[in-house]
């Protein structure tokens, strides 16, 4: 009879890369807090810890489903940019103020951010150019773009309406709606990837896109829809992050993409396809974060933080590639059994022949 | 001697079928034959043309000329999906699975069962079912696959191949091709695949077994047609045959001796 699973929940929680970093993010949280304990675990820190994440994790959703498909998008930070430029210019010209005109905004860098994923996935999946040369070139592409229209000045016209309740208010007190948008964000990303028939194709897309043909999956459209989920997700942290900063931030967001794939990687996503999970981006993205927070505060200098992430970066894809070469390794890829006159000798196959 | 075999009502009838591939040609006419609960092996030296016949009858490439009946009916199957919904499905050679998915997802792939109601067409998927029908599909195959939610990836070969065929067998009503199968197996995992080869067949289905190993072919099909050069030059009742004959109608030995 086929069994149900086996291995305890302990074997299985430790086995997902994701509670691993859940793990080392614990670690990391208890040091600083035994180290500045009226510093650290404030709630004046522990917002701003999450305020300083939020954008980076609305980026991250993207960017979990685009290299699930063993895809990249570098474009990300560019297109963050290029949406925040068209979102502020739209608002700019119906007087910068009110929410209906945040709102349209708000339509305005989704439908740009849209655009550029659109274009990311039409030369990834039909034009069969590889993701990082794509999207590195739509990278420079955007960013240029936005220089052109705004002649590399920073617009400042954001409404106050969104800027105070987006950028600045909170929900129950102390709650920073900027958190609890990126967190809604996440949540329904997370239950599309984990849930849906869309999220598995995902998956599968990543394992193998030749098995999803094979079965009629409609492989470079999948694809399409994945980087646009990636520029939908570019283009709403756009929205979010001129609420915040009450500017564009045409200068900034050069290190965005490599912080936001790094952050996705560490929290468990393989770069060949097929594993990944949205909640442990989060937890990778909050790792550098929590770093700076807790540098700064016990007093070590915060660019040590790009030491330690790149260090967490490499282990994470040794980690990964150890994993994967154990899966194959316990697959009928290993060599030959030794058989001895049709009697098996040393099988490892614990299941008998029916 | 090849005793050619009366085929009266088959279920599936493959005539005159040509294919080229430019100045190539893959199929010159090839005639092929399926019948319901039987194992049809179909042999041949390489570029004899079984591939080609195989990927023209599941509808990956289309034919040049010639004709199709399914059931008595003509048929035209332009790609894949046409095929799969007739009820003909595939076991690939290099299996095509998804190793990051279990069992189950691998069954479903492209065809997963969705709730009923708005959660359904959100997408939400049904996963009981799909649980619940997989393991009678496994179940009723015989099959060495035990658990269901381990990756396909890190199951052994013999498992892989057993879930490929239950997914085929799971969607097939009426053919499956088994493309090589046992080409990167062991003995005791050809074996198993024998075994789930007779399994279909008892279920009713047309078998098309592709391979090279004449003493599988002859342990295990009723009915050998053998393709040369892009025709088929013999149907040969496997139970009074031998592999010399096998071989002389593949090398085409057995028409020089006969003439």
């Amino acid at each position: 009879m086929i069994k149900s699973e086996q291995v305890s929940i302990i074997q299985r929680i430790t086995r997902v890369q994701a509670l691993q970093i859940v793990l080392v993010l614990l670690t990391i949280s208890i040091i600083f807090s035994i180290m500045a304990p009226d510093a650290f675990l404030t709630v004046f820190n522990l917002r701003s810890i999450m305020m300083n994440t939020a954008i980076f994790a609305v980026l991250g959703v993207g960017a979990t489903f685009v290299i699930i498909t063993a895809g990249i998008d570098l474009s990300i930070g560019s297109v963050l940019i290029f949406s925040s430029v068209i979102s502020a210019m739209v608002m700019g010209n119906l007087g910068a103020s009110g929410w209906t005109t945040s709102l349209i905004g708000l339509g305005a860098a989704i439908l740009s951010g849209a655009a550029w994923g659109w274009l990311n996935g039409v030369l990834v999946a039909k034009a069969k150019v590889p993701p990082f040369i794509v999207t590195l070139g739509t990278m420079g592409a955007a960013l240029g773009l936005a220089q052109v229209l705004t002649g590399g000045i920073d617009l400042y016209e954001i409404p106050t309406e969104m800027v105070d309740t987006i950028g600045f208010g909170n929900l129950f007190g102390e709650l920073p709606n900027l958190v609890v948008l990126a967190a809604v964000v996440c949540l329904l990303g997370g239950v599309l990837l984990h849930m849906t028939r869309f999220g598995l194709t995902t998956y599968a897309v990543g394992s193998n896109p030749e098995a999803c043909r094979r079965v009629g999956v409609k492989v470079d459209r999948h694809l399409i829809w994945i980087y646009i989920i990636s520029g939908v997700t570019a283009g709403l942290a756009g929205w979010m992050s001129i609420a915040f900063f009450q500017q564009t931030s045409i200068g900034g967001n050069s290190m965005t993409p490599l912080t936001v794939i790094a952050g996705v990687v560490i929290g468990g996503t393989s770069l060949f396809g097929g594993i990944g999970t949205i909640f442990g981006s989060v937890i990778g993205l909050l790792i550098p974060v929590v770093l700076q927070s807790g540098f700064i505060i016990i007093g070590v200098e915060s660019y040590w933080q790009g030491v330690v992430i790149g260090i967490f970066l490499i282990a994470a894809v040794y980690i990964d590639g150890k994993r994967r070469e154990r899966a194959v390794r316990g697959s009928g890829r290993k060599p030959r059994r030794l058989q001895v006159g049709g009697v098996q000798v040393g099988s490892t196959e614990k299941e008998g022949i029916k | 001697m090849a005793e050619r075999r009366k085929v009266d009502m088959a279920l599936l009838e493959a005539r005159g079928i040509v294919r080229t591939y430019g100045s190539v040609i893959a199929l010159d006419g090839a005639d092929f034959d399926v019948e319901a609960g039987q194992v049809t092996a179909l042999i041949g030296d390489n570029g004899a043309g079984k591939s080609t016949l195989v990927k023209i009858l599941s509808g990956t490439e289309n034919s040049e000329a010639g004709e199709v009946m399914l059931d008595g009916n003509r048929v035209n199957f332009n790609n894949p999906a046409a095929a799969r919904s007739h009820g003909i499905e595939t076991v690939f050679q290099d299996l095509a699975l998804c190793p990051h998915l279990d069992p189950v997802k691998n069954l479903y792939l492209n065809r997963e069962i969705k709730r009923s109601g708005l959660l359904g067409l959100l997408g939400f998927m049904d996963r009981k079912s799909m649980r619940d029908h997989s393991v009678e599909v496994f179940t009723d195959l015989g099959s060495t696959v035990r658990k269901l939610n381990e990756p396909v990836g890190t199951m052994s070969g013999g498992q892989k191949q057993s879930v490929a065929v239950a997914r085929s067998a799971a969607w097939a009503s009426k053919i499956i091709f088994f493309d090589e199968p046992t080409a990167a197996l062991g003995v005791v995992q050809t074996a198993n695949v024998l075994d789930l080869i007779r399994r279909v067949r008892d279920k009713g289905i047309g078998v098309v077994l592709i391979s090279h190993s004449m003493p599988e072919v002859l342990e295990v099909a009723d009915t050998v047609q053998v393709l040369r050069r892009g025709r088929r030059v013999a149907t040969i009742n496997a139970a009074d045959s031998s592999i010399e004959e096998l071989v002389g109608a593949m090398t085409g030995k057995l028409d020089e001796e006969a003439a």
